[in-house]
């Protein structure tokens, strides 16, 4: 008896940690070799066929293709330069430059990666569309709000994740965070 | 008290040997990932538009909405296929991935060099028994070896403002995808 009840606590242990860690690291999006640059992150390996298993699993139970590196590298945000989680109801100016590549764009998805209904069915830019400054930087405007500009609605929704996409680009698994990789910043302006 | 103390203890090391399995075998068992999900809407070796993406309905989470794409799941097992796509205006990739949604290569419109991006897929056998004469004549031909006997070829091609989204398309939906020994 004391043998049977001892090896259901374990096992049952077992399975509460081995499923819980999994859990926890798939739905962070873990894997290795994050390339971290201001509150961007990118897995420049996820898209070759080096990656590891933690890529492979939550590529496979999210359900995306992911970017393949000969294509691009793909950066998301989920929170702002402070750290703060990015919240659809507030005012986020995301501003700068961003590395050499032939193309980019700016998505907005929810944290399922479902694209933001709004009024001007706008989900993005991409970097033909975007109007600069004369020094060639840009500023988009995150809000719920029209405003003036580059805007991207949010709809308002409580969370959401910004995905910087570079297509034909020479940032890729050996860049390191620095000067040649400029990200541009992520600022909240107001909350109300 | 030593005693539940140890059982925990293995069962946390146990713990870690579950997490590490369940890791390792959920990209064979999950029927949400990318290739199971299209399996359902793109036939075998064709080449089949995807819808762009809304906000109420995506054939896939995250996908780029400034791009027209289109895939092509193919099935290697009854020979080598063919692969062509004319390039659009601003820019066209073609991505490659096994059955486990794993890229393993990529070619862009630049790379390619040409107005039309051509290649040949086969498995690392088929290419094995290409005669060597005949691989100097299908030297100008890329060719790509695919680790897995089915997988996915993703075309994308971008709309740089969204009045060019039917530019896009249209260039996407002159891709072919077919096995290399059936007539033009």
């Amino acid at each position: 008896m004391r043998l049977l009840l001892g090896s259901l606590f374990a096992f049952f242990v077992a399975a509460v940690v081995g499923l819980g860690a999994t859990y926890l690291a798939l739905s962070r999006g873990a894997a290795f070799g994050p390339l971290t640059i201001g509150s961007w992150t990118a897995w420049p390996k996820t898209g070759t066929p080096d990656a590891d298993p933690y890529a492979r699993a939550s590529i496979a139970r999210n359900g995306r293709l992911p970017m393949a590196l000969g294509d691009g590298v793909s950066f998301t945000a989920s929170s702002d330069d402070k750290g703060r989680p990015l919240d659809g109801r507030c005012d986020v100016v995301v501003g700068g430059v961003t590395p050499a590549a032939r193309f980019w764009t700016v998505t907005l998805y929810t944290r399922d990666g479902e694209l933001v209904a709004n009024s001007v069915n706008r989900y993005g830019f991409t970097s033909q569309e975007i109007v600069r400054h004369a020094d060639g930087s840009f500023e988009i405007l995150v809000t719920p709000r029209a405003s003036p500009g580059n805007w991207l609605p949010t709809g308002g929704v409580e969370r959401y994740v910004l995905w910087l996409r570079l297509y034909d680009t020479a940032v890729g698994v050996s860049t390191k965070a620095g000067r040649e990789v400029p990200m541009p910043s992520v600022a909240v302006r107001s909350c109300p | 008290m030593i005693r539940w103390l140890l059982l925990a203890l293995g069962g946390a090391f146990l713990g870690g040997v579950v997490h590490l399995a369940t890791v390792l075998i959920l990209p064979r068992t999950a029927t949400q990932d990318a290739y199971s999900r299209l399996a359902s809407i793109a036939p075998v070796n064709s080449v089949v538009p995807l819808p762009s993406p809304t906000p109420e309905q995506a054939p896939m989470p995250f996908m780029d909405p400034a791009f027209a794409s289109a895939v092509c799941r193919y099935d290697l097992s009854q020979g080598p296929m063919k692969f062509t796509v004319p390039v659009s205006l601003a820019y066209t990739s073609v991505s490659f991935y096994t059955r486990y949604d794993v890229a393993y290569y990529a070619i862009n419109d630049r790379a390619a060099g040409r107005r039309v991006i051509e290649l040949n897929l086969m498995t690392v056998e088929q290419h094995n028994q290409i005669p060597e004469d005949e691989e100097i004549t299908a030297a100008d031909r890329l060719i790509v070896e695919s680790p897995t006997l089915t997988g996915l070829i993703a075309i994308r091609a971008l709309a740089p403002e969204p009045g060019l989204m039917p530019m896009a398309q249209s260039a996407i939906a002159a891709a072919k995808c077919v096995r290399a020994d059936e007539p033009r």
